[in-house]
């Protein structure tokens, strides 16, 4: 199937404000004749929401935590980029642009890209007139930093909070909505699925998750923002609840997965303790501006260092391989998160790693505190040493902290246009949970200006092209399609709860976690895919046959929301192989161990790759069908990144 | 002036009426220590009575106590709604509670404001009562006749069981002036980093000095 | 370790509920609260019981969604979230008492989890500026004292779990509305609504029957955040002053 991008014609540069004026708009007086259904009310969702309200639009918002304000973007620490070039260092839009093209490693659109750097410093205005406190000079003006190795003071932040203060801003919009009673907030209700009707997305199933009512929404746009799927690895730093379920069954209603197996791999996390560990917790990446990165140069050093014998201040400085330092004398410590991580692995897998599991290596302030004195460090990093000493117990001041990459975000997602729609027309996807601008690999503090600026500034623009050619009819939930849908439902979650096996359901989360990191984390091969594919394939049937889920449907039940999240992350780790096993190259947070430089460093291949992997639902038990956009590349040049 | 019965009524307006009700009564408390001391005059209660008539009889003194008995009377009926009100907000208890969290004073100001009623009652009784309406002796300084309340109140603190009451409410007395003060301060919105420590150390002086000084009294003079 | 859980059960919203005690081997030290109440559920899953029902999301201690009353404190003895909260903060051999968040404005959902919805109605209630996407002046049009930003982002950290409200012996929300009240009215872009937001945040704080404020200061103390008790009399002090002098008569 061809994949139309709709990317407007014209000079990149023109191409946004061309395609506003160009997209049909929906008169103000017919607005409230549209209802919007807005799944998720993270940075996207809630900005998006809060937006159609404004508009005049109709709108349900749903999410499963408690509230709205508890989306996973409240976790974000580090920042958000805006071209707004406050600090006159040589920041503009097309450098925006440019830096994260270049981050993403070729893997994106241009004009996506290009327009999410133009609304960048939309999103900063915005904001700050929502009363969010960033972070300021003494002259009253607001403060920058570099952050993630920019070359410029781009980024905008609120201690090292910077996402929590972006949602509560988008929060407070929403609320202001609610009030006004142009958005219904449904809180504790989750999505379980897309209902089409005549080809065109028309609602959505939710089971309220109190009483376990499965109940029918019906719209003429349904926007899912439903972040990302992380928890695919089980081990992630995605809150417990973050799942790909909404996205999922969207697209087994026919919208295409875009790029899967593109996620990232954040190389400065809290190492695992333990097999009870639920979940990881990431430390800001700037921690390596000033920390060095070393393992024992034996593994009968680290040997003792794991089973107690050895402390790290007991391994003299000979013994010590900053590695980091010594493969890329040029950027060190400094590396992008996926060299770092997967250097990572590398000496862990060397059997050279730090902590009990084995999986762990040091970040050392020593020098640091050394020659600059622990107070400018404790300024510097202050509630990162605090938050890992409470975590791990140990006094980083006086010990090397331990660290061991993560997975954080997926790059993939849901396939859509220029204007966030997916192929199915009246379905949109937005934030992490569209694929669209961040490629192979996301920059630094460039998730939060994309959640915000897909819903303030993109999606309120492009859904009025498409519900201004749609007829103002609602569409009853009596309708047979949305019966069937319920039906449908209905029955997988007896399913679930019929099955009586034995094993538990975050058993299965752990083994699926398992094959995913061991096989399509950090570093990938043709025959670790294979031997995933038919392992995750076994995975999936004895699921379907042996798990173990208490209760009943028509209550609060845990283990169901959990069991019926699983059994969607099964199903697309499954996809991911296949996507990872498709593209044999290395690219951003994709390594490909048959695609690399002599020196072992990751190797693109444009020739063959240049495309954006949308997978197609053919049915259960099917083989997805692969179909490709082609990128095209009119406004930089191609280049292999190095960092030695 | 629906705005300002609506102020009144939120739990806001009814702490601030608890505030500002209870600072009132902290500056009759300095009034009445004050006058408290002419018992210790050692001039036989000569000075004393001639203070209590004063007290009783002058048109600006008797005034000032109608507002004086309406305040009781607003702390005290207000205290009762607002616990009530407070008890509503949490039907189910918990099983257990910290107690490092603040100070005992702050969590028990209704146990100590009903401490300090019953004192109340018993010293209005005792004096005020008599003062007012009793059978009590009389004294003549210079011709003219005075109750003697002297004698009442020396005849009282004669007694351990009555001095031991005044130290114990005393005691209760500082306890809730010592959570009372600076809370009122907080309620009225005075809260600034310059103040704080004045209004504190204020706060602990009253607190201590007040109580003590009232209880000291009928120590004294049960010691003579 | 050996830990002796003591926990609060209950069906639904309608049932009485009652404690339950549970015995755990083997914990370890490093495990985090929840951690514990994984493998606790974990076990009950296996015997065919029904897991204890707790909330939980982001568990790095900043969504607020964890609630546990634990030994008598929101969150636990460390000034912070149940999900930050480790087992080294216990001995061997303890007994941990577990309770849902009690309050009248909090209704108990089923076991530990409780509806925290009167929170987001109070926010409904004005805890925003009234500004629509696009149309606002450049961020940097209204520079802002960097002492007056801090103390609005200081307010502005809290993460709405209710642990103040927990911890008030009168079930008080005065920590919670006071830092948005707070947060708004030291900026700029607060002012414009400042007297109404006040007024109308403390009448929905009223409305959904949380209790007064006693200033016991057990709120802050208990804050996982830290929130100041200036906040409640900057609230105080905006609330009278809003009453005094808006149009609202």
């Amino acid at each position: 199937m061809k994949l139309d991008s709709k990317i407007p014609e014209g000079p990149l540069s023109e191409k946004w404000s061309k395609h506003k004026f160009n997209v049909k708009l929906v008169n103000p007086a017919n607005k409230r004749k549209y209802d919007i259904i807005v799944v998720g009310t993270g940075l996207a969702g809630a900005s998006a929401a809060a937006s159609f309200g404004e508009l005049g639009y109709n709108v349900n918002a749903f999410c499963f935590q408690d509230s709205p304000r508890r989306a996973h973007s409240i976790a974000a620490q580090g920042g958000i980029n805006a071209a707004k070039n406050y600090q006159n260092d040589g920041d503009s839009v097309f450098r925006l642009f440019y830096d994260t093209i270049k981050g993403g490693d070729y893997r994106s659109r241009e004009g996506n890209v290009h327009r999410l750097a133009e609304v960048s410093v939309n999103i900063i205005d915005q904001c700050v007139a929502q009363g969010v406190p960033f972070a300021r000079e003494y002259g009253g003006l607001l403060d920058n930093r570099s952050f993630g190795g920019a070359q410029v003071s781009r980024t905008f932040y609120a201690r090292g909070q910077t996402g929590q203060q972006l949602l509560l801003g988008a929060y407070s919009a929403l609320s202001r909505q609610v009030a006004n009673g142009k958005v219904k907030m449904h809180t504790r209700e989750e999505m379980l699925d897309l209902v089409m009707i005549d080809g065109k997305a028309r609602g959505i199933i939710t089971r309220n998750l109190i009483t376990g009512k499965i109940e029918s929404h019906s719209a003429h746009a349904v926007v899912l923002a439903t972040g990302g799927y992380g928890n695919v690895f089980y081990l992630s730093t995605n809150a417990m609840g973050s799942n790909v379920t909404a996205a999922w069954r969207a697209h087994k209603k026919g919208a295409f997965m875009a790029n899967p197996c593109f996620t990232q791999i954040h190389p400065t996390c809290i190492p695992v303790s333990g097999d009870h560990q639920s979940k990881l917790t990431l430390m800001s990446e700037s921690l390596r501006n000033d920390g060095r990165v070393w393992v024992p140069k034996t593994k009968e050093d680290a040997e003792k260092v794991r089973n107690g014998q050895l402390k790290a201040t007991d391994i003299p400085e000979d013994a010590r391989d900053y590695y980091l330092e010594r493969k890329y004398p040029s950027f060190g410590n400094l590396v992008p998160r996926d060299v770092a991580s997967r250097n990572a692995k590398e000496v862990c897998d060397e059997g050279r790693g730090v902590n009990k599991t084995g999986l762990a290596v040091y970040l050392d302030f020593a020098d640091a505190i050394k020659r600059d004195g622990e107070d400018t460090i404790k300024a510097k990093y202050g509630n990162l040493f605090d938050m890992y000493e409470q975590i791990t117990g140990e006094n980083p001041y006086k010990m090397p902290m331990k660290i061991y990459p993560a997975v954080h975000y997926t790059m993939g997602g849901l396939w859509v246009d220029y204007n966030l729609m997916t192929n199915v027309p009246g379905l949109y996807a937005i934030g992490e949970a569209n694929f669209s601008d961040h490629g192979a690999n996301r920059l630094g503090a460039s998730a939060l200006m994309q959640g915000l600026a897909d819903g303030y500034f993109v999606l309120p623009y492009t859904i009025g092209d498409y519900l201004s050619q749609e007829a103002y009819d609602k569409v009853s939930t009596d309708h047979e399609a949305f019966k069937t849908a319920e039906a449908e439902v209905k029955e997988k979650i007896n399913k679930l709860l019929s099955i009586n096996g034995t094993k538990t359901v975050d058993e299965f989360h752990k083994d699926l976690g398992h094959i995913m990191w061991e096989y399509c984390g950090m570093s990938r091969n043709e025959e670790g895919l294979k031997k995933a594919k038919a392992e995750i394939q076994k995975l999936k049937e004895d699921f379907w046959s042996n798990v173990k889920v208490i209760g009943s449907n028509e209550e609060l039940n845990q283990s169901l929301e959990k069991a019926s999240r699983v059994a969607d992350f099964i199903e697309l780790g499954e996809l991911m192989i296949d996507d990872a096993q498709d593209r044999s190259e290395s690219c951003g947070g994709h390594f490909r161990e048959e695609s690399q430089t002599p020196e072992g460093e990751a190797k693109r291949k444009d020739d063959e790759f240049s495309y954006v992997s949308a997978w197609q639902y053919n049915g259960p038990e099917k083989p997805e069908t692969l179909n490709k956009e082609d990128l095209v590349f009119e406004n930089v040049k191609l280049t292999q990144r190095s960092y030695k | 002036m629906s705005w300002f019965s609506s102020a009144m009524s939120s739990t806001l307006g009814k702490k601030v009426l608890m505030a500002l009700t209870g600072l009132f009564l902290v500056t009759f408390l300095i009034v009445h220590l004050i006058g408290n001391f002419q018992l210790l005059a050692n001039d036989d209660g000569q000075s004393f009575n001639i203070y209590a008539k004063f007290m009783t009889t002058n048109p600006v003194i008797k005034t000032t106590s109608y507002l004086l008995y309406a305040t009781f009377i607003v702390h005290i009926i207000w205290a009762i709604i607002l616990t009530l009100q407070n008890r509503k907000s949490r039907p189910v208890g918990y099983a257990q509670t910290a107690s490092n969290n603040s100070t005992w004073s702050s969590r028990n100001m209704g146990i100590l404001g009903t401490i300090i009623l019953i004192f109340l009652v018993i010293h209005l009784r005792n004096f005020w009562y008599e003062m007012h309406w009793g059978g009590i002796p009389t004294a003549t300084y210079d011709g003219s006749e005075y109750k003697d309340l002297f004698s009442i109140v020396d005849f009282s603190f004669n007694n351990i069981f009555y001095v031991l009451l005044y130290t114990i409410s005393m005691i209760g007395l500082m306890f809730h002036l010592y959570h009372g003060f600076k809370s009122a301060f907080q309620t009225l919105g005075l809260n600034h980093p310059k103040y704080n420590n004045l209004i504190k150390g204020l706060g602990y002086g009253i607190a201590i000095i007040i109580p003590a000084l009232f209880a000291a009294i009928p120590i004294i003079m049960y010691l003579n | 370790m050996k830990i002796k859980l003591k926990v609060w059960r209950q069906k639904n919203a309608s049932d009485k509920g009652n404690f339950k005690t549970y015995d755990l081997d083997d914990i370890s030290e490093d495990m985090s609260f929840l951690e514990m109440f994984d493998i606790l559920n974990e076990d009950l899953v296996k015997k065919n019981e029904d897991p204890i029902h707790f909330d939980h999301d982001c568990r790095e201690g900043i969504c607020g969604m964890c609630s546990m009353y634990i030994n008598g404190h929101p969150h636990g003895p460390k000034q912070t979230t149940t999900c930050q909260l480790h087992m080294r903060s216990f001995k061997d051999g303890d007994t941990i008492t577990v309770e849902p968040w009690r309050a009248k404005s909090f209704p108990v959902v089923k076991d530990l989890v409780v509806d925290r919805s009167s929170f987001d109605r109070v926010m409904q209630s004005g805890g925003y500026v009234s500004v629509n996407t696009g149309g606002v002046p450049d961020a940097n049009e209204i520079p802002i004292p960097k002492k007056i930003a801090d103390e609005a982002f200081d307010a502005a950290t809290c993460i709405g779990c209710g642990a103040c409200v927990a911890a008030c012996k009168n079930a008080s929300a005065m920590l919670f509305v006071s830092a948005k009240v707070s947060q708004l009215a030291m900026l700029p872009q607060g002012q414009v609504e400042r007297k109404s937001r006040a007024e109308n945040m403390v009448a929905q704080m009223d409305e959904e029957g949380f209790g007064a404020c006693t200033n016991t200061g057990a709120c802050s103390a208990e804050c996982p955040k830290g929130i100041s008790l200036e906040n409640i009399a900057r609230m105080n002090r905006e609330y009278l002053g809003a009453k005094a002098s808006s149009d609202n008569l």
